[in-house]
């Protein structure tokens, strides 16, 4: 008895039910995607749960070992404090070291005041995520160190996350309109024009990218601004990493034309542009999201690669790239090994994307 | 079998061309053109270019004529081997990239070879013992290797190899041979060194190739002539390695078209990364000081020679598949 019911549910079940049952059952890639949202989180709240000015620099910090908190208090109650730093000149090298202070301790708060930022670019406000009490955040909090200017890694770190993020997704939307565009041409008209698109994506493909993005990203004038640059570099990017999803929509559209129900529409005297948009785009629309979401990791990894080599986004504005750029050297890792620590949420929204794009593919086609 | 031969060829005719275009346009790109930028080098340090001697540059190239005739005029001087002078070291291009662009080869097709021996291996491994733990870690590597850029993977290997084994992993000769000329002795040190950069450049091209091949094979492992290959008896060995895997590898072999344009570029960022001597660095350091004679030369080469590499493994697998040598496969 139940195992009919369960068959009837499945029979009038509609498609986006069948797609989000499936999905579900693909454990990792539901992990992901509370991952991947998380990160879009942090990205959009970035200057909340950043504490201290990105920007700050101040010599005075520079190299400072990340900072342990100790959860609880000595009598084992939840009370997280961090230790004060004190700086220690060496007399003999002169070099300045910094070391917790276990007599003196701060009190980690929430929801405490700090730089004075606008949230959301709108509303003026000073509270962070994070703050300490008695203390400035800037002068008493590095929970992941600070690089050789004395900015705050953390800090930095969120805030550059959103640039990454978000050069993935607007790259992503430039190259899924020349993707959409172009392989529904090949793959609705066919005949020459086919072989013409088919031949240029074969090209673009066969030569090798990353020269070609260096050359590119060179001739972009020093003299622009951050956002000049940003939009010509996620252009230079979206150039090639069109060709995956024009491939995906072409194979989508010659699989869907053969489909009884297209040839149904065409007989019932359907208009070309209603079969497009009311029955071939919504059936293959999950089968694009899923395609996006494993371009947008290639994405990312094209930017912060481009940063890393000085030639993608350069400071002030920050990115994962530009951080990492930091870290290029043996001198630097060896004095400073947690710069490489931006590495980690590189890795992690990557595998997040391609774990989450695994899942959406499979279950794009709910009836296989 | 001509008609596709026809087509290979035709295909690789119009990519280099394409290059070409592309690398122009580059050259191009920066403001002024690259006579202006040579006239100020040459005057940095302490070498006047007359007036006249920059139109006569101007005139050779073409500069002052339409765009039409630029290209034409470089491309002729590129057909006879002039690519022109690097303005920041004062030498012949192609001096300066010298062996630098035979090292880049050498690692990549050393790369796709370690790619290849790796992924074949493991692929079947992957497939033949479906879900066991070596499987699952397998699985686990390839989507590491898939998820870590290779830059960040070689500063991570550069950084434990410091701190855990105290070695330093950059570099392809060691200090002694890194000016010396070619010998036996030069050729064992760059032996010794190749590994690391190899392995770290074939590492994200393997785990996509295992799962490929994991997944042909065990399309293949379900079918009935399998099931009827052990019915007769024959040793796993057999039933496994005679015809699966050989019906897997087509596919397999058909992405090296993909592989190898992926391994050079991979090249040239961990060339930066673990600073090898191949034409990686050279571009980088050309493309911010606008040594842009020196910057398209490399890309130019870099391309044609994936290229050519291209369509050497294309007729290599038109010589082992026998159904792309009869026409049958499009």
């Amino acid at each position: 008895m139940s195992a009919t019911t369960a068959e009837n549910k499945v029979a009038v079940a509609s498609q986006r039910q069948l797609i989000w049952w499936r999905f579900r059952k693909h454990k990792l890639a539901l992990v992901s995607a509370f991952i991947v949202a998380a990160f879009y989180l942090v990205a959009m709240f970035a200057d909340t749960i950043a504490y201290t000015e990105p920007f700050d620099t101040q010599s005075a910090r520079s190299y400072i070992p990340p900072q342990p908190i100790t959860w609880f208090d000595a009598d084992g109650h939840f009370h997280p404090t961090v230790n004060a730093l004190k700086g220690k000149r060496d007399p003999r090298t002169f070099k300045l070291s910094y070391a917790p202070d276990p007599g003196e301790t701060r009190d980690l708060v929430l929801f405490g005041h700090g730089y004075e930022y606008r949230l959301f670019g709108l509303i003026p406000t000073d509270i962070h995520l994070l703050g300490v009490s008695n203390s400035r955040p800037q002068d008493a909090l590095f929970l992941l160190g600070t690089d050789q200017l004395g900015r705050d890694v953390f800090s930095r770190l969120v805030l550059a996350s959103r640039t990454s993020l978000t050069i993935g997704l607007v790259g992503v939307v430039m190259s899924l309109v020349l993707g959409v565009l172009l392989g529904g041409i090949s793959g609705l008209y066919g005949g020459w024009i086919d072989v013409v698109i088919q031949r240029v994506i074969e090209i673009l493909r066969s030569i090798p990218t990353i020269p070609l993005w260096m050359g590119l990203a060179a001739a972009v004038p020093n003299s622009w601004t951050p956002q000049q640059v940003y939009f010509a570099i996620t252009l230079i990017i979206s150039l090639i990493g069109w060709t995956e999803l024009a491939r995906v929509v072409r194979g989508r559209f010659l699989a869907l034309r053969e489909e009884d129900f297209i040839t149904a529409a065409e007989l019932a005297g359907a208009s070309q542009m209603r079969i497009i948009f009311k029955h071939m785009v919504p059936s293959f629309l999950s089968h694009i999201i899923a395609a996006v979401s494993l371009a947008l990791p290639a994405m990312i990894i094209s930017e912060t690669t481009l940063s890393f080599l000085g030639l993608g986004l350069r400071p002030p504005a920050i990115s994962w790239g530009v951080l990492l750029q930091d870290a290029q050297n043996l001198q630097t890792l060896a004095l400073a090994p947690w710069l490489l620590v931006v590495a980690l949420p590189v890795i992690v929204v990557i595998l997040a994307f391609n774990f989450l794009g695994d899942g959406l593919r499979d279950a794009a086609d709910p009836y296989g | 079998m001509l008609a596709y031969l026809i087509r290979r060829v035709g295909l690789a005719v119009i990519t280099i061309w394409a290059i070409t275009i592309v690398t122009f346009i580059i050259l191009q790109l920066p403001p002024g053109d690259f006579v202006d930028a040579y006239v100020a080098q040459a005057s940095a340090m302490g070498t006047a270019i007359s007036a006249g001697e920059a139109a006569a540059l101007r005139h050779a190239y073409g500069l002052d004529q339409s765009v039409w005739v630029q290209y034409y005029k470089w491309m002729a001087h590129i057909v006879h081997g002039e690519f022109g002078q690097s303005f920041e070291y004062g030498r012949p291009v192609t001096e300066v990239i010298g062996d630098r662009l035979w090292l880049t080869i050498l690692l990549s097709i050393g790369a796709i070879i370690v790619t290849w021996g790796l992924a074949l291996p493991i692929g079947i491994y992957s497939a033949v013992r479906q879900y066991s733990i070596g499987d699952y870690i397998f699985t686990f590597i390839g989507f590491v290797g898939l998820a870590v850029p290779n830059f960040l993977l070689a500063l991570i290997i550069m950084y434990v190899g410091l701190r855990v084994f105290n070695v330093s992993v950059g570099g392809l000769f060691s200090s002694e041979f890194q000016l010396a000329p070619w010998s036996w002795a030069k050729v064992w040190d760059l032996a010794g060194h190749l590994p690391v950069p190899m392995l770290i450049l074939a590492l994200a091209g393997t785990a996509q190739l295992v799962r490929i091949m994991r997944a042909n094979l065990l399309d293949e492992l379900r079918r009935p002539y399998v099931v009827t290959a052990r019915a007769r008896g024959l040793s796993e060995r057999r039933v496994i390695m005679k015809y699966p895997v050989r019906a897997a590898l087509n596919p397999f072999a058909s992405t090296i078209g993909y592989l190898l344009p992926y391994t050079v570029s991979g090249s040239v960022i961990i060339s930066v990364v673990l600073s090898l001597p191949t034409v990686g660095p050279l571009l980088l350091h050309s493309l911010i000081s606008q040594d842009m004679l020196l910057g398209s030369t490399i890309i130019l080469m870099l391309g044609v020679l994936t290229v050519f590499g291209t369509l050497l493994s294309d007729l290599l697998l038109m010589w082992i598949d026998p159904r792309i040598r009869l026409g049958q496969l499009k």
